[in-house]
């Protein structure tokens, strides 16, 4: 199993490790309910090492990084990134993912852990034809997510980097605990915070300045246990579950982020296609009416026909519902449409409601 | 940890046995395994279990898992403070967590079941 830098300080720390995808991971370290509402309402330290970084660069890199994202990398500048994903030419997801700019010449791509091989092997296959050098950096950055309401105040009197002024998806390089880092306005729980990529070897001595820094505020660690539960609340998609080679772009409810009129990019056609004939069904957010909860694979019926199934679902730490995404037809995805899942022996009643299941106050 | 007056099966539930009658939970070990718990699934009253037979499904945030009962009996209650608190699982396990009453039909089934002592040093070949 693979283990990111940070695992010892994980384990001194007591973290339940669990594997995922080949990696050792700290799936809690002092109960999900507990770290999902800490980052809700203080703050909580993520090792996300685990995902994946592949780097494109090159004088053709914005070509390349435009042919194979349907998002408009050509707005980017250096220290700026998106949201996008790898699409396959019928607009279905290999991955998504963060593109960062670095340099006019420089793109970073952070994957999902799952599909870093499998995005590195699909770039790859269509590189011909682009003046582009791309690398696999997945076992050379460490990442650490810094994420909650009181992120900037744990995290802005440790480096010269202005944070403050810092803007959703905007980046910069700077120093901690005298280490290169590259710091961005991003996240995966719905709040607002930060996450750090370092190539140092001894990133440690980061995570441990941090947690420090913030246990006065509340600071604590997380696992992937309440990463999940974070990310869902914010429906947030989820590569494998949510999103795969079998869903488009359209369908899973992200067509803001297709800009056709960008030019060519893999999946254009398609999703051109889908979107003038309209889309056949959609993700949907839901919430169990009575009582259960609704795990992923459940199955989803409409007039006791089975639909589809549930592609997320958890109980929810901070509203305290049993909610779930699924793909429904496109005549039932209305909010206040009712539909049954099956949960072991009973059919159970869902409703469809408003996404994001939970929206961060504006400050 | 364990007490000394319950029995322990293998699934990790306990159970204490109070002359015909007997509580049913799980054990401190098992609410650590699941973390969290969110929701207890509850058999009927007056269901008639058998030795080992699935009586109800406790699920955490995470993980969903079978509650086994440790010996034949019928349900003569359920705790049905864990519908507003299965919380309490992980609270008080041995406790205010407890899951069923049973009306016990076959002592001698007891004997397959483990003293604190034997389920120590079961949990001990475990977490080895």
């Amino acid at each position: 199993m693979k283990k990111t830098r940070l695992n010892t300080s994980h384990k001194n720390l007591g973290a339940k490790m669990i594997e995922f995808f080949g990696w050792e991971m700290p799936v809690e370290f002092s109960g999900i309910i507990k770290e999902h509402l800490a980052v809700r309402t203080k703050a909580g330290l993520f090792d996300v090492s685990h995902m994946g970084e592949i780097l494109i660069s090159g004088k053709q890199a914005i070509d390349f990084v435009q042919f194979l994202t349907p998002n408009d990398a050509a707005r980017l500048s250096p220290n700026k990134a998106q949201y996008s994903a790898l699409t396959t030419p019928k607009g279905t997801f290999i991955d998504d993912l963060l593109v960062y700019c670095l340099s006019p010449e420089e793109y970073l791509l952070v994957v999902n852990a799952a599909n870093s091989n499998k995005d590195y092997e699909w770039i790859l296959s269509h590189k011909q034809g682009f003046e582009v050098m791309v690398k696999n950096k997945s076992d050379d950055y460490t990442q650490i997510a810094l994420q909650g309401p009181n992120a900037l105040k744990i995290l802005q009197p440790l480096t010269e980097i202005n944070l403050e002024e810092m803007k959703p998806f905007w980046s910069s390089w700077g120093k901690l605990e005298g280490e290169e880092v590259l710091i961005s306005q991003t996240g995966y729980t719905g709040e607002d915070g930060f996450e750090i990529y370092t190539l140092s070897l001894r990133p440690e001595k980061i995570w441990e300045a941090i947690l420090e820094q913030g246990k006065d505020v509340g600071l604590i660690p997380i696992g992937l246990g309440a990463r999940d539960t974070l990310r869902l609340e914010a429906k947030l998609m989820l590569y494998g579950n949510d999103i795969n080679e079998t869903t488009t772009v359209l369908e899973a409810g992200l067509g803001w982020l297709v800009k056709f009129k960008k030019g060519e990019f893999l999946g254009r056609e398609a999703l051109l296609a889908q979107k003038g004939e309209g889309i056949k069904r959609e993700i949907v957010g839901f919430e169990i009416v009575g009582a259960g909860i609704a795990r992923s694979h459940y199955p989803v019926f409409i007039n006791n026909k089975k639909v589809s199934e549930v592609t997320s679902g958890s109980y929810s730490p901070y509203l305290k519902k049993s909610i779930g995404l699924t793909y429904l037809p496109i005549d039932f995805t209305e909010v206040g449409t009712e539909f049954k899942i099956g949960i072991r022996d009973r059919k159970v009643s869902a409703r469809v409601v408003p996404t994001p299941f939970y929206k961060r106050s504006e400050k | 940890m364990y007490p000394d007056d319950f029995y322990y099966s293998q699934d990790h539930e306990w159970i204490k046995v109070e002359g015909e009658k007997a509580l049913v939970g799980i054990t401190d070990f098992a609410q650590k395994q699941l973390g969290d718990v969110v929701y207890v699934e509850l058999p009927k009253i007056g269901t008639q279990l058998e030795f080992h037979q699935p009586l109800g499904v406790i699920e955490s945030v995470k993980a969903v898992s079978d509650l086994y009962s440790p010996v034949s009996g019928e349900v003569l209650e359920a705790n049905e403070e864990l519908n507003n608190s299965p919380e309490l699982v992980n609270e008080d396990p041995h406790g205010k967590g407890w899951i069923i009453r049973l009306k016990v039909k076959d002592e001698s089934e007891l004997q397959k079941l483990m003293s604190a002592v034997e389920y120590e040093k079961f949990l001990e070949g475990i977490e080895d």
